[in-house]
C-alpha cells in the first residue's frame, strides 16, 4: 500500500515503514536506545530526504521512548532522581552542541566531521563494551561473581546525593558532566543520544544494566520532544504522516522488546548492544573508504 | 486602417500555417493520501487552412517540466583514505522534473540553434550560469544531476514516444512519478519541420496536493508550533495507548 508524504513528497510503501519502526522500537525497548542511529540511515536509504529524515525521527523516538519508559515504570526500573539529573546535563550539553554545530557548519564539511564522531564513538563504545561483557560472562561462567562496585575517585567528590533506585550515592557531578557531553554530541550528530548514555551510565556512573535502559529512555524523551519542537518550528521539516506510519510499528516494538530485555541477563543484553554499536560503525566506515557508486551528489538549494 | 492591419496578418499567416490544437486527459493532478504517481495522455491535432507542405513530414516534440529550483551538485574524492566532498557546482535552475517527447530521434527532429532558442532538450533545460574559477570541467556537474534525475526517472527522454498519424493528429502518455513536487507542470508542443520549429504551444498542468494532505502541509508552514506540539501529542498518545494494550491483556 503506497501513501504519499505531505512534507517529504514522496510516495512510498506504508508496510515497510510499520515494519521498520517495529524492528527498530524492539531494539529501543531492548536496550535503552532511541534507535535514531539506526533508523536515520534507513529512511535515507528508501529515498526520504535527509532533513525530513532526522527531524521525523525524532518525533518517532518520542513515542517509542514513552512506550517503553511506561513498561519500566510498571516494573520500577526507573531512575526518576538520576533521569532529572542526567537531563539538566543534557539540556545545558544540546544547546551548547548547536552552537559547535552551527560554527562547524560554516566552516563547510559538517556531514563528513558527524560520520567521522559517529565511526569513532561507535567504534570506541562498542569495542570496549563488548571485551568487558565477553570477560563478564566468561567470569560468570566460571562461577566467580562479578564485582561492579567500585570505590574510586568519583566517589570523594562534593554535593553527594541518594540514588535509591540505582543503590548508588555518589556526587551529582559525574552524571551532570555525563549528561553534557552527551548532550553535546546528540545535537551535533542529530540523535538521542542512548547509544552513549547507557554506555556511560553503565561503566562511568556504575548504574545497574536494569535501571539503566529505563533511565536512558526517560531522557530520550524529553531531549527528542525539544529536538522536534525545534524542527517543526525552524526547518518544517517533521512529516507527520511518516511519523505516523513509524511510531504505530515503534510503539509496539518498544513494548515487545522492553520483556525480551527484561528476561535476558545483563551481560547478554549489553553484548548485544555492543555489537549493533559496531555493525553500525563498521557500515559508515566502509562506506567512507569505499568509492561511492557515483561520486557526485545532489542538494536541493544553493547557498 | 482596418483593412491594412488584417492585410498584415494574412501575410503574416504563413508563418504559423500549422497550429496545434491540444487536449489533455486531465489538466489537473491532485496529489492525495494514496498517490502513486499518475499518467497524463497528451493529444492534438495540427490545424491548417493550406495543404500540407511537400517535403520533410511534420515531426512533433512534447515537453513537461516541473518547477525549477536552484540545486547545489557535490563532488567527492579520496584524501586521506577516505571520501571526502572537495567541490561544489551551484545549479541555478533545475526542473524537478522534466520530460520530452518526441516522434523522431530527437537529433532528426530539432536542429541545435532552435533546441537553443526553445531550451527543448534535457541538457538545454537547466540553467548553470556559471561555476566558481576553482572548478574545472563544469559540465560533467550538469551531467551528473542529469544522470542522477534520469535514474530516478525524474528526468525522461522519451524518444519516438509521439505517435503522429497522417501529419495532423498527435498523442503521447507522460508518466508522472510518484515522487512528485507540488507546483505548475508547463507543458510545451513544439511542431518542427527539417529541424525548424514551425508552430509552439504552451499550456500547464496544476499539480496539487488535496484534502489531509493539502491540511497537514499549509499547518506545517502556517502554525509550525501548533503542527509541533501535535506531533508531539500523536506520539505520546500512540505511546500510551500502546502500553496500556500490553497491560490490558497482560502481554
Amino acid at each position: 500500500m503506497q501513501i504519499y508524504l505531505p512534507i517529504a513528497e514522496i510516495s512510498v510503501n506504508a508496510f515497510l515503514l510499520l515494519g521498520l519502526g517495529g524492528i527498530v522500537g524492539i531494539l529501543s525497548g531492548m536496550f535503552g536506545v532511541g534507535g535514531g542511529f539506526l533508523m536515520t540511515p534507513l529512511l535515507f536509504f528508501i529515498g526520504i530526504p535527509p532533513a525530513v529524515a532526522v527531524a521525523t525521527e525524532a518525533n518517532q523516538i518520542v513515542a517509542s521512548s514513552f512506550s517503553g519508559v511506561l513498561a519500566h515504570f510498571k516494573r520500577k526500573t526507573v531512575d526518576l532522581r538520576m533521569g532529572t539529573v542526567l537531563l539538566i546535563g543534557g539540556l545545558v550539553g544540546a544547546a551548547l552542541g548547536v552552537v559547535v554545530f552551527n560554527y562547524l557548519k560554516a566552516q563547510g564539511q559538517v556531514d563528513l566531521l558527524v560520520k567521522l564522531c559517529y565511526v569513532i564513538f561507535l567504534g570506541v563504545i562498542g569495542g570496549l563494551m563488548f571485551i568487558e561483557s565477553l570477560n563478564a560472562i566468561r567470569k560468570t561462567s566460571k562461577g566467580t561473581v562479578p564485582k561492579r562496585k567500585k570505590h574510586n575517585w568519583i566517589h570523594g567528590l562534593p554535593f553527594k546525593m541518594r540514588f535509591r533506585v540505582s543503590g548508588l550515592y555518589i556526587s551529582v557531578i559525574p552524571p551532570i558532566i555525563v549528561g553534557v557531553l552527551v548532550g553535546i554530541l546528540a545535537a551535533i550528530m542529530g540523535v538521542g543520544g542512548g547509544f552513549i548514555m547507557v554506555p556511560a551510565m553503565i561503566y562511568l556512573l556504575g548504574m545497574p544494566t536494569k535501571v539503566v535502559v529505563g533511565t536512558s529512555l526517560f531522557q530520550i524523551i524529553f531531549v527528542t520532544a525539544f529536538t522536534t519542537m525545534l524542527h517543526a518550528t525552524t526547518n518544517f521539516t517533521v512529516d507527520i504522516v511518516l511519523a505516523v506510519l513509524l511510531l504505530v510499528g515503534g510503539v509496539f516494538g518498544a513494548q515487545i522488546g522492553t520483556r525480551i530485555g527484561v528476561k535476558m541477563k545483563a551481560e547478554q543484553l549489553r553484548i548485544l548492544l555492543a555489537i549493533m554499536v559496531l555493525a553500525v560503525c563498521g557500515k559508515l566506515a566502509f562506506d567512507l573508504l569505499v568509492m561511492p557508486s557515483d561520486v557526485f551528489s545532489i542538494a536541493a538549494g544553493g547557498h | 486602417m482596418l483593412r491594412y492591419i488584417i492585410a498584415f496578418i494574412m501575410l503574416a499567416l504563413p508563418a504559423v500555417a500549422e497550429e496545434v490544437v491540444l487536449g489533455l486527459s486531465k489538466d489537473e493532478v491532485a496529489i492525495t493520501t494514496s498517490f502513486d504517481g499518475s499518467d497524463v495522455l497528451i493529444f492534438g491535432a495540427v490545424k491548417r487552412e493550406a495543404p500540407i507542405p511537400d517535403g520533410d513530414p511534420l515531426e512533433v516534440i512534447i515537453t513537461v517540466s516541473g518547477p525549477s529550483e536552484s540545486v547545489t551538485v557535490r563532488r567527492k574524492e579520496k584524501r586521506f583514505g577516505i571520501w571526502v566532498n572537495i567541490d561544489a557546482v551551484e545549479i541555478d535552475e533545475a526542473p524537478s522534473f522534466y520530460a520530452v517527447a518526441t516522434s523522431a530521434p530527437l537529433r532528426d527532429v530539432l536542429n541545435d540553434v532552435e533546441d537553443l532558442r526553445y531550451k527543448i532538450s534535457v541538457p538545454r533545460a537547466i540553467r548553470s550560469v556559471g561555476a566558481p574559477m576553482a572548478v574545472q570541467d563544469a559540465a560533467a556537474f550538469t551531467q551528473a544531476i542529469i544522470r542522477i534525475r534520469t535514474k530516478s526517472d525524474a528526468y525522461q527522454l522519451l524518444e519516438n514516444g509521439v505517435s503522429v498519424d497522417a501529419q495532423t493528429l498527435f498523442q503521447t502518455s507522460i508518466q508522472l512519478p510518484a515522487a512528485l513536487t507540488e507546483g505548475e507542470y508547463k507543458t510545451r508542443i513544439f511542431l518542427t519541420r527539417s529541424g525548424k520549429v514551425i508552430s509552439d504551444y504552451e499550456t500547464s498542468i496544476d499539480v496539487r496536493k488535496i484534502g489531509l494532505e493539502r491540511w497537514l502541509f499549509t499547518m506545517s508552514r502556517e502554525s509550525s508550533l501548533l503542527y509541533g506540539l501535535m506531533s508531539l501529542a500523536i506520539a505520546i498518545a500512540a505511546g500510551w495507548g500502546a502500553s496500556a494494550i500490553f497491560r490490558v491483556f497482560r502481554l
